[in-house]
């Protein structure tokens, strides 16, 4: 365990940063957001950024390849830039979880070469929660907010950093900090974080379960009626998917530049009327068809092929910003009977 | 707090569904937190009076999903409807877009509805949330209780209220109230004042936070094509990609056109936005020139009348002085 004092914390940021590109969630009116680091700005307290960081290895839009055609022949042109080493600061242990379901995706055979690209340069030092929202609930999916995954584990306590690094990518990285940090035993660590489960304890989800979901349920829950009363109201846009660290449906689509064909792709979102569009229209022809597949893939279908991983890490943003706040705690309720109350 | 108490429209609702004149009915439902309220159609008076919310966030407006509501059914739903929304239900009539005999509306008055983007900005962990009239006591989960004056939880929508006056209904719970008059065109104004490059900074900056998550458009009572030209692949236009290039303004700016002198100015689409985009203030561009080309006009005040841009009289502007207006200015 590594401690520097908060009063120098920009050198510990100046000095990530002389190394790699340094990304971290600074306050904006509009609440918190990733943005670069450079001198003067400062590291947010806030729990949740609005958009998650997954747009670090999954950004909404890129492009693929480009295609050029001259007569019968065409060129593929690969338009990757190289990926720069880049250091995420202060992702939360909800969304640190939600690279572990994300690799899943992209990191299966076939692997998604650009995804794979960005996270062999991403190097992720995470931020120990202290003070959960009401709209917290990693718990439920055994995440513990005190002592969050990544590659370097930090904690924020009044007077100092402590950062303990948990692979070899954050041990090069520590190691490289040495000179301005010292060693530090973990007494304010533990302490800090007894207090943080204690207050987890407290939440107004704690006690929501999901032992009901998970793993081959596919039969149990596909056909109840409640999903009717559930999506009545869904407006069908794709909110809750795009703020959520872990929805990974996307679009491929091939644009006419004019001189030649860019590939780019896209998130899309299970909410939308075209989405998976096939030769024989879409699958999923009503919005209680579509909201099903939402909350089914998080609940259960990623779990049955995942060994049981659910693909949410209760970050609660969709809670916050569903336009008719209908959310994944809702349909958990109602669909999981009384041990989920 | 809302002057009508709860009780009142649970009364007036089980009365509908006990006596046979409606069989669904359109309300706010409790959910986890005292904000977090969802809308939903309940069939049963037990069902309403456990779930049945009514305070000061029940923002949502109905009026849209009377259009899918009533062609499932003979029956007439019940829906309540808040001065603005009344605004949306006439503009809806007007666009021919329900049937009117299948609703039976009950006009609710509202002192506003309090902003939970501006709650949440102001209290981390909130516990509870109580209105005591002027002032809101948010209760925090381990910060203790702040106090605020309700004028500052208001979003801009009610803070610039247009009016307290109910345009449309069956019957009315509580006293009517007036058409008002607000400043909600000052924010305009301050936009038409920047240049140009300022202007286009402003937009850039609001814009740019976009993620084409399309609540604006999927909220809107103005909005209620049967395919959006930007849904459909044979568009040509369809893209669910968010750059921060020309497309998302675009965006924005063709939907603001093509909701002008229909937009009832209800602001469904700056309460829904995630990122916190004052989207209303484009459709209020589109309304204050109405107003000063064409004379006053408020989209849905009243069934069958027609916006001044779709109604051609011989006292039009010229096409030319509206665009000359700012070398006169």
């Amino acid at each position: 365990m590594r401690k520097i004092s908060l009063k120098k914390i920009d050198s510990l940021f100046s000095a990530i940063a002389e190394n790699s590109v340094l990304y971290m969630p600074v306050d904006t009116k509009t609440g918190a957001k990733f943005e670069q680091w450079e001198n003067g700005k400062e590291l947010s307290d806030s729990l949740n950024t609005v958009r998650s960081a997954k747009d670090f290895f999954f950004p909404q839009t890129e492009n693929l390849m480009d295609f050029k055609v001259e007569g019968k022949k065409i060129e593929v042109i690969d338009s990757r830039s190289e990926t720069e080493d880049f250091v995420v600061f202060g992702v939360r242990a909800c969304d640190v979880k939600s690279f572990d379901v994300l690799d899943k995706v992209f990191l299966a055979e076939p692997q998604d070469s650009y995804y794979k690209n960005r996270r062999e340069h991403g190097v992720i030092m995470s931020l120990a929660c202290t003070k959960p929202n009401e709209t917290c609930f990693c718990t439920t999916f055994r995440i513990d907010a005190a002592e969050p995954a990544g590659d370097v584990v930090c904690y924020k306590t009044d007077d100092a950093f402590y950062m303990d690094a948990k692979t070899e990518k954050g041990k090069k990285l520590l190691s490289a900090l040495e000179g301005i940090t010292e060693a530090a035993d973990d007494t304010a660590v533990t302490e800090q974080q007894k207090l943080t489960r204690e207050r987890m304890s407290k939440l107004p989800l704690a006690s929501l379960k999901a032992d009901a979901f998970g793993n081959g349920k596919t039969k149990e829950f596909f056909d109840r009626p409640e999903w009717k009363e559930l999506s009545e109201s869904c407006l069908g846009c794709g909110t809750c998917t795009f703020v959520c660290p872990t929805c990974q449906c996307y679009d491929i689509k091939d644009f006419n530049t004019g001189h030649g064909v860019k590939r780019f792709r896209c998130w899309d979102s299970c909410m939308y009327s075209d989405f998976t569009k096939m030769s024989a229209g879409q699958p999923r022809l009503t919005q209680l068809e579509r909201f099903r597949q939402r909350f089914m893939h998080k609940l259960v279908y990623f779990p049955t092929n995942n060994d049981g991983m659910f693909s949410c890490v209760g970050c609660g943003r969709c809670l916050a910003k569903c336009p008719i706040q209908m959310n994944i705690v809702k349909v958990m309720k109602k669909l999981g009977g009384n041990s989920n109350g | 707090m809302q002057e009508i108490k709860r009780e009142v429209l649970v009364n007036k609702a089980s009365e509908l569904l006990k006596n046979g004149t409606v069989d669904r009915v359109f309300g706010w439902k409790k959910g986890e937190f005292d904000y977090d309220i969802t809308p939903a159609l309940f069939t049963t008076a037990e069902d309403i009076e456990n779930e049945f919310v009514w305070g000061d966030f029940c923002g949502a407006n109905f009026s849209k999903y009377l259009i899918k509501e009533t062609g499932k059914s003979e029956n007439k739903v019940l829906v309540f409807l808040k001065p603005c929304d009344t605004y949306s239900f006439n503009q809806l009539l007007t666009e021919h877009r329900f049937d009117r005999e299948k609703v039976y509306a009950v006009g609710v008055p509202c002192n506003g509805m309090l902003d939970t983007g501006k709650i949440k900005s102001s209290a981390e962990g909130i516990s509870k949330v109580t209105d005591n009239g002027d002032k809101v006591v948010i209760e925090t989960l381990f910060d203790g209780e702040i106090t605020l004056d309700r004028n500052e939880l208001l979003p801009d929508r009610c803070l610039n209220c247009k009016s307290k006056k109910h345009v449309a209904y069956d019957e009315l719970l509580g006293e009517d109230g007036a058409v008002l008059d607000s400043n909600r065109f000052d924010e305009v104004e301050k936009l038409e004042k920047m240049t140009p490059d300022e202007r286009f900074a402003f937009w850039q900056n609001e814009l740019s936070r976009c993620i084409r998550c399309n609540a604006c458009r999927d909220v809107c009572p103005a909005c209620t094509c049967e395919k959006c030209v930007f849904d459909n692949p044979n568009s040509g236009v369809e893209n669910k990609a968010a750059t921060n290039e020309f497309e998302e303004k675009m965006f924005h700016i063709i939907r603001a056109f093509h909701v002008a002198g229909r937009c009832t100015d209800c602001g469904e689409c700056s309460r829904v936005c995630p990122q916190h985009i004052p989207l209303h203030l484009l459709n209020r561009k589109f309304i204050k020139d109405i107003d000063s080309f064409y004379g006053e006009y408020q989209a849905g005040a009243e069934v069958g009348s027609r916006a001044p841009i779709v109604n051609y009289t011989t006292e039009d502007i010229e096409p030319g002085d509206a665009v000359r207006r700012n070398e006169n200015a």
